[in-house]
């Protein structure tokens, strides 16, 4: 099985850990993982931000890296929704097609794709998740508080497989963190005002980390945790998932 | 409230953090009082889809179904008026009251009257009208707009109200008691009920095939109204049309559920015909409803039943108040119908989201409320409606991020810049950094790292 890492750009320049942690997870789950090495970006900041015409160039760029895998994982939600959603390409519709189909977030990956049902891991803290927008409501890895229907939890599933890992939700436990992409900085207050509230949801449980499946949330997260001299620390659950700790 | 901007309105509401949370608490209720609703019946998600089907095809359908209401309507013996937008609305009303030497008039809750600014305009004529639902009266005698469409005060508190009844029905100073004070509004209004000789209400649903039409309130005022005046004037959006009465089997049980949690809202009233001696008039709105039936990606906005539930459950509207949407109809449905209404004044609010998704996943009706908030920002991109800054900034990281070498030479020079020059991103001009740390930049990217684990 051929997959293609793809690596947001954020992710790669300032979270390398991340993406690390995630080339090793599944080399380890014996797929056969490449980086392709002129990837950049998705075009998701630039789409909303209403500039989805400026993303053009992203398209085709991401096309010519991974027009050859069996699937493409990332470790985020948000960056593999929007490729679900928006990759095009005028000459090439039928890759762009296959690219939007077999794109996957990690976490659907290893338990739909790789149906993982055990994973040699430990990491022996208390961890409280943050459920990522777009990857649960836009990609379903986890059930909605909003809708009327049974609950699940693609992520949580794999979480229960680590040793010593003790795992909380806060009490909304869906509730949006205020990342949002360019949001956080045209919304700066309410932006913050928003990651305040999870953290403090968050703290009451007495936690470790904070863990997500979007280093987005996280890095937000993280920002406001720090200026606050918190010892709370953030997490992705990559990083967790192939953790030895 | 023209001219405002979603963002910096939101500061200033942020800046009471205290009463922020409580705004949001409260609203939070809300939306968990709506949940153990919706949980209560086991085809709710039936139930909605069952809405969502009846108003798409009525949507498809209403030049047919308008014209069968109208026939009804006339029929049962009620006056129908058309009007293209707000002013046509605001004149239909005014002769009315002027052609029969009007001088009281109370008014049930109506987002349409607000949208049209109907109050502003009589109240500019010298015809004065008495806002009868109690949140809406309060903030009428403050002078303010509803924030909400269902719970119109809601960013006032018990003390807020205190006050202003201290003003102006000489209610005791500081007392906040809650049973008191809706006491003293309950008399001023019964006397308000009384004295009037027009009364003005909305329409939640109007019935094809009856030519009826319902007002739902949970404090009877609508029907307080309509039964005490010798003219009732009933306001409805054109998009309020439901075929059948056997349909409001379906949105009378949604309705109260996804505002307020509640099974059903306390008067659900059904008029049909005008008593002995009573005029009834019936005025059909348009003002730029046609155009959004036109724009095939919004349509389905005009699904919406107002029961304000994306309010409620909206994280940005929670923590940033009614008014900082400067619209008739705020929260996350006003940030999809207003920028047809008018998308210079309005550009701001398809923004003022995280694009969550919340709100379409409480909608009773399903619309792609978060969809929509991303499609009018394309739409508002194209149209040159956003700053030009953003649109220069927007453009050279377009151009980067198409050129991977230039990318990592930008992300590497980023990061060399960040640790040699800290100053530089951490300033105050950086919005990121006013209350949030910026990430440790790392010494080498995956990239880096990838190729030289390849290498060994």
């Amino acid at each position: 099985m051929k997959v293609g890492l793809f690596i947001p750009c954020y992710i790669d320049q300032f979270y390398p850990q991340v993406a690390i942690s995630t080339f090793q997870l599944l080399q380890k789950l014996g797929c056969d993982v490449s980086f392709p090495l002129n990837q950049s970006c998705c075009g998701q900041p630039m789409a909303n931000s209403g500039f989805s015409a400026l993303s053009s160039g992203c398209d085709k760029n991401f096309i010519s890296n991974f027009n050859c895998f069996d699937y493409i994982v990332a470790p985020s939600g948000s960056c593999v929704l929007h490729i679900k959603q928006h990759l095009h390409d005028e000459q090439n519709p039928q890759v762009a097609a296959h690219i939007r189909s077999h794109v996957y977030e990690l976490t659907e990956f290893l338990v739909d794709v790789l149906k993982v049902e055990a994973i040699d891991a430990s990491f022996y803290h208390k961890v409280g998740w943050h459920t990522s927008c777009h990857g649960q409501r836009g990609l379903q890895l986890s059930s909605m508080s909003e809708l009327m229907v049974p609950s699940f939890s693609k992520p949580e599933k794999l979480l229960r497989m680590v040793k010593g890992l003790q795992l909380s939700k806060p009490l909304r436990a869906d509730e949006c963190c205020g990342f949002g992409g360019t949001f956080c900085v045209f919304e700066e207050a309410v932006s913050v005002k928003m990651g305040k509230d999870r953290i403090k949801e968050h703290a009451v449980n007495e936690i470790e980390y904070i863990a997500s499946a979007d280093v987005s949330c996280l890095m937000h997260l993280e920002g406001i945790l720090n200026r606050n001299g918190s010892a709370v620390k953030t997490i992705h659950i990559a990083e967790i998932l192939n953790s030895n700790a | 409230m023209k001219g405002m901007n979603h963002a910096k309105a939101a500061e200033q509401f942020i800046a009471d953090e205290p009463r922020t949370d409580w705004h949001d608490e409260t609203l939070w209720f809300v939306r968990q009082k709506r949940d153990k609703a919706a949980h209560g019946l086991p085809e709710w998600e039936q139930l909605r889809e069952w809405a969502s089907q009846i108003k798409n095809h009525t949507l498809s359908n209403l030049n047919n179904y308008l014209i069968e209401f109208e026939q009804k309507a006339q029929a049962n013996g009620i006056t129908v008026h058309w009007a293209a937008d707000g002013a046509d609305h605001n004149r239909i009303i005014y002769d009315i009251i002027q052609k029969n030497n009007i001088q009281k008039i109370v008014k049930s809750k109506s987002m349409l009257t607000e949208e049209c600014g109907l109050n502003e305009f009589l109240h500019a004529k010298g015809v004065e009208t008495i806002d009868t639902d109690l949140g809406e009266r309060i903030v009428q005698l403050r002078h303010e707009a509803p924030s909400h469409i269902v719970l119109p005060a809601i960013h006032l508190k018990k003390q807020d109200v205190s006050d202003t009844f201290h003003e102006h029905l000489h209610t005791e100073k500081g007392n906040n008691d809650p049973q008191y004070l809706t006491e003293a509004a309950r008399q001023h209004l019964r006397e308000k009920f009384i004295e009037s000789e027009l009364a003005i209400t909305g329409v939640n649903f109007a019935v094809a095939e009856t030519g009826g039409f319902v007002v739902c309130t949970n404090e009877g005022n609508a029907d307080m109204g309509a039964h005490a005046a010798s003219i009732h004037i009933a306001c409805m959006g054109f998009e309020k049309i439901i075929p059948k009465a056997e349909h409001l089997a379906v949105f009378l049980r949604l309705l109260a559920r996804s505002a307020t949690g509640q099974p059903i809202t306390t008067y659900s009233s059904h008029f049909k015909k005008p008593r002995d001696g009573q005029q009834m008039h019936i005025v059909i709105v348009d003002n730029g409803r046609t155009k959004q039936l036109g724009r095939a990606d919004f349509r389905n906005s005009l699904k919406c039943i107002r029961c304000a539930a994306c309010f409620n459950t909206c994280p940005v509207y929670r923590r940033s108040g009614g008014h900082s949407y400067h619209t008739a109809v705020a929260g996350p449905i006003g940030s999809i119908l207003n920028p047809n209404i008018d998308m210079k004044a309005n550009a701001d609010l398809p923004f003022a989201s995280t694009l969550c998704g919340s709100c379409s996943n409480v909608c009773p009706v399903k619309i792609d409320i978060h969809e929509q908030l991303w499609k009018w920002r394309q739409v508002l991109t194209e149209e040159g409606y956003v700053d030009s800054g953003k649109k220069i900034g927007m453009k050279g990281m377009a151009f980067v991020l198409a050129r991977p070498a230039l990318y990592r030479f930008a992300g590497k020079a980023t990061r060399w810049m960040m640790q040699t020059f800290p100053f530089i991103a951490k300033n105050k001009l950086n919005p990121w950094y006013k209350q949030r740390e910026m990430p440790e930049p790392p010494k080498q990217s995956f990239r880096d790292w990838y190729l030289k684990q390849k290498k060994a």
